[in-house]
């Protein structure tokens, strides 16, 4: 049984309070992007860049059973700590609940407020995409 | 400093200079500010800043038509600030100087009067690979409308214009030459005059975009010999919102109106209008009054530290980031080229120029990154952006030291 999104974000939340320098917090970051579930080479194209990042971000989503599972990458490393966080949450959850999630926990580990308005953006528009693909594939199980 | 000038004043007051600047007083994240991100916008002396505070205070009304006290002071400190900008730029009268909105106005402005008045089917537009986008959209637009195509000057591997591919670029059919003088990402400082030189003898008009010119060189148009000069309040100590059209006056009679309305007419009819002469036929509606006093206030802050100081502490700060920066492993410098203002563009092998901006914001150092508007440039180097210092009058040694050590700090985070 997958933890609900709730409960992984207060782990993260717990996990992020050990950290309270913002240097150990990026470190830990950086060391999260590294074990990212890194996308197929196959879907690193333009369709699946995600706009309004200033690093380059590919993310990709399809249906394990009536879950979803998240791949990324980023050519940039903080970026991919970010992705790798929110891949964390979101992954192995079914659409519905990724399209309610409201993901308070960025805000609560400082993420947000320590990250520039352009990455700040990029990352608005990281959460817009997954939710965008949930929608999406919300509609396809219910086709089937 | 080592650097020894033949200037007479070959020791500038650092401290009176920065005491001058309110916001480097300020911390981030309790630490000093280091602020190199002055090729985006520069900072603002105290002295620009009082002088919107006056004018907002003791003497804002509508200019020109008004009858009452208020209007005429209003009137005579927006005309003044335009004759201080017109001897800043070294023009030949006031009707010369049209106040925009800035560098982008600026541009945009002559490329709509162009692809009205001038612009056609096989006409050529030369520009640069290093240009801005500003520099390259307003042009492609035109060229769109019109049916003339876009030409684009190549850029050397050290950042400076290919002279020779320009050579051949220029042609009969080129009608414009849009350049910029002094490069945002790179640096480089364009050989403007002779560019020119060589336009005119094609002849086709010229544009210098000197956006990043005006806080590091002492600008004549008359010398340069071009016909349009656009440059940016904020770039240059003053305010936002504001910038100036230098444009010859033979030429800016021919252009037609921009934008129109109010301020810019003479007579108005529903038959038909009149135009108002240079330069008010290009200030449709309430200028931008109180920038025009706050870019003629940077101009004598400009003027009360004298270009000869300015050049001799950015230069000995672009050569000392260059000394220090060189000896960190994998770093590349885009723009090497010999004639160059402050401005240094880097990258560091296995390190992404975001993440290493990031890093450095969290250590109080404030530098630009990503493509800085130049995305052709950028892909001409094959890179997704660069981390950019980029120096004003205001930074000091110390701070270069304090930028290096935080790089290096960073890279070990990163790689």
């Amino acid at each position: 049984m997958t933890d609900t999104i709730q409960e992984i974000e207060k782990e993260i939340v717990d996990e992020f309070s050990f950290f309270p320098e913002w240097m150990e917090k990026y470190e830990h970051l950086i060391d999260l992007g590294k074990n990212l579930p890194i996308i197929e080479e196959e879907y690193k194209t333009k369709d699946h860049l995600i706009k309004g990042c200033q690093s380059q971000v590919w993310l990709h989503a399809e249906l394990d059973g009536d879950k979803i599972k998240f791949t990324a990458d980023s050519d940039a490393v903080i970026t991919k700590g970010i992705i790798a966080l929110m891949i964390r949450v979101l992954n192995n959850q079914e659409p519905k609940n990724i399209v309610d999630a409201d993901l308070a926990f960025i805000n609560e580990i400082g993420l947000k407020e320590h990250l520039s308005p352009t990455r700040s953006n990029g990352l608005v528009s990281m959460i817009k995409q997954m939710k965008l693909y949930a929608i999406a594939l919300q509609a396809k199980l219910q086709d089937t | 400093m080592e650097s020894a000038t033949e200037s007479k004043e070959t020791t500038v007051d650092m401290d009176q200079i920065r005491s001058q600047f309110p916001i480097l007083k300020r911390k981030i994240l309790d630490q000093d500010l280091v602020y190199f991100d002055n090729a985006a916008s520069s900072q603002k002396p105290i002295r620009v800043i009082k002088s919107l505070e006056k004018y907002y205070t003791e003497e804002h009304s509508n200019v020109h038509r008004g009858i009452h006290t208020l209007s005429q002071i209003a009137t005579a400190k927006f005309e003044e600030s335009r004759e201080i900008l017109r001897q800043f730029l070294n023009a030949k009268s006031t009707k010369e100087i049209v106040f925009t909105k800035g560098t982008t106005e600026g541009i945009n402005l002559v490329a709509h009067g162009l692809s009205v008045a001038e612009l056609g089917e096989g006409d050529e537009i030369l520009i640069s690979e290093m240009e801005h986008h500003s520099n390259i959209v307003p042009w492609q637009v035109a060229a769109e409308r019109t049916g003339a195509s876009l030409v684009v000057c190549k850029v050397l591997e050290d950042g400076s214009l290919d002279l020779g591919d320009f050579e051949k670029k220029l042609t009969e059919k080129t009608k414009i030459v849009s350049i910029v003088h002094v490069s945002n990402t790179l640096g480089t400082t364009n050989p403007v005059k002779k560019i020119c030189q060589m336009a005119r003898e094609k002849g086709a008009l010229t544009l210098i975009d000197g956006a990043q010119s005006s806080p590091h060189l002492n600008i004549n148009v008359c010398d340069i010999d071009c016909d349009f000069y656009v440059i940016s309040g904020h770039k240059m100590y003053g305010p936002t919102g504001i910038g100036v059209l230098y444009g010859k006056s033979e030429v800016l009679e021919q252009l037609p109106p921009y934008q129109t309305g109010g301020e810019m007419i003479k007579d108005v009819s529903f038959e038909k209008t009149t135009y108002n002469d240079l330069p008010f036929k290009f200030e449709a509606g309430t200028p931008n009054i109180a920038g025009a006093i706050g870019i003629a206030e940077a101009v004598r802050f400009i003027e009360s530290v004298g270009y000869d100081n300015i050049f001799q502490i950015e230069d000995h700060l672009l050569r000392k980031a260059q000394e220090v920066l060189r000896k960190i492993d994998g770093i590349k410098f885009y723009g090497t080229a010999a004639n160059k203002a402050s401005v240094v563009s880097f990258n560091i092998d296995g390190v992404h120029p975001t993440d290493l901006g990031t890093i450095l914001d969290k250590l109080g150092i404030a530098v630009r990154t990503g493509h800085h508007c130049t995305q052709p440039l950028m892909d001409k180097f094959g890179i997704p952006g660069t981390v950019r210092a980029s120096f004003a009058v205001y930074n000091t040694e110390e701070e270069i030291y304090k930028m290096d050590a935080a790089v290096k700090r960073a890279v070990k985070m990163l790689k």
